[in-house]
């Protein structure tokens, strides 16, 4: 178990290592960490459940290229959004705008959760109405007596 | 009996979105361009770099933008049917040589026909981007004014070209 973790963390320091070593992606790295920032909250439209911070895809590494070059040119994160929004449509955010057409994406899980528990709560009060306290006759008693003595010896 | 309605109503309706969602293609995804006036550019053309080419040079014809590039292997399940809307002369066809190289755009055109009334050339995609382009063959429909009134992701089928395509270019030319 100690060797496991002793070569578990050598494993980690060279992994780290070699994170050091790595060069870094462009001349700007306040420019990289805003081009990741705001492209993890957008899809790739070639690799529909990537993002466009992860994929690898042609189109994403031009789209990247063309965020840099807005970053640089100082755009708002807003303006930037809207470049894609513009291009490719709500669907390229991870998180679409709340407006009439998104409305069931947006609230549909709640209206689901409201309907279940409303359900449950009918389900239950009708099943307490119908189960109904009847006391045992004095014969089941003394029958149920005797099944718990034989139980105890 | 009706114990079974409530179930059996549920399921109906989880059929019927399942319907619905399972025959919608994934990939086709609804361009904002469409109603919005075609992105403007000016590139060179495929064949003769010295020309150049813009959308307003199309102003006052309904006319069509066909995205392709000589390694999109499904352009050339279209192609023969570009061929064949190019013959009958509905509306000038233009291509657009998306992110590829001259020699390989020509040397396509050469081995399986040129549809294109010209194809212009976007080598790095630049227009591609400002087009919305992320899965070529794209088709887009410009009338006259230089509108985008409809687009096609993915190669045009016979159906499409039937059904959506050649009416509203024609619906497009009367107005």
């Amino acid at each position: 178990m100690k060797r496991l973790f002793l070569s578990m963390l050598l494993l980690l320091a060279c992994a780290a290592a070699g994170a050091k070593d790595a060069a870094p992606l462009a001349e700007d790295p306040a420019v990289e960490k805003r081009l990741i920032v705001i492209s993890e909250e957008m899809r790739c439209l070639v690799c529909q459940n990537e993002s466009l911070a992860g994929s690898r895809a042609d189109l994403a590494l031009d789209l990247r290229r063309e965020l840099r070059t807005l970053i640089k040119e100082g755009k708002s994160d807003a303006q930037i959004k809207e470049f894609m929004v513009s291009r490719y449509g709500d669907f390229v955010l991870y998180r679409p705008p709340v407006k009439p057409t998104t409305w069931l994406l947006w609230l549909g899980p709640f209206a689901l959760m409201i309907a279940g528990v409303a359900a449950l709560v009918a389900y239950l009060r009708r099943r307490a109405r119908e189960v109904k306290d009847t006391p045992l006759s004095a014969e089941e008693n003394q029958r149920a007596e005797a099944l718990l003595k034989e139980v105890d010896q | 009996m009706k114990k079974f309605y409530v179930p059996l109503a549920l399921f109906v309706v989880l059929v019927g979105f399942l319907a619905v969602g399972l025959n919608r293609d994934p990939r086709a995804v609804p361009s904002p361009l469409v109603g919005k006036p075609a992105p403007a550019f000016k590139v060179a053309q495929l064949a003769e770099p010295g020309k150049t080419f813009a959308p307003a040079d199309m102003l006052g014809k309904v006319w069509v933008l066909n995205v392709w590039a000589s390694w999109c292997v499904s352009c050339r399940q279209e192609h023969p049917l570009l061929v064949e809307f190019a013959r009958a002369q509905v509306a000038p066809l233009i291509g657009l040589d998306y992110k590829d190289t001259r020699e390989d755009g020509l040397r396509l055109l050469r081995m399986s026909g040129n549809p294109y009334d010209f194809s212009a050339f976007d080598g790095d995609g630049r227009v591609g981007i400002d087009y919305g382009v992320y899965g070529v063959p794209e088709t887009y429909i410009i009338d006259k004014a230089g509108t985008i009134r409809h687009k096609h992701t993915g190669p045009i089928t016979s159906e499409v070209l039937e059904k959506t395509i050649l009416p509203l270019i024609d619906e497009l030319k009367k107005s």
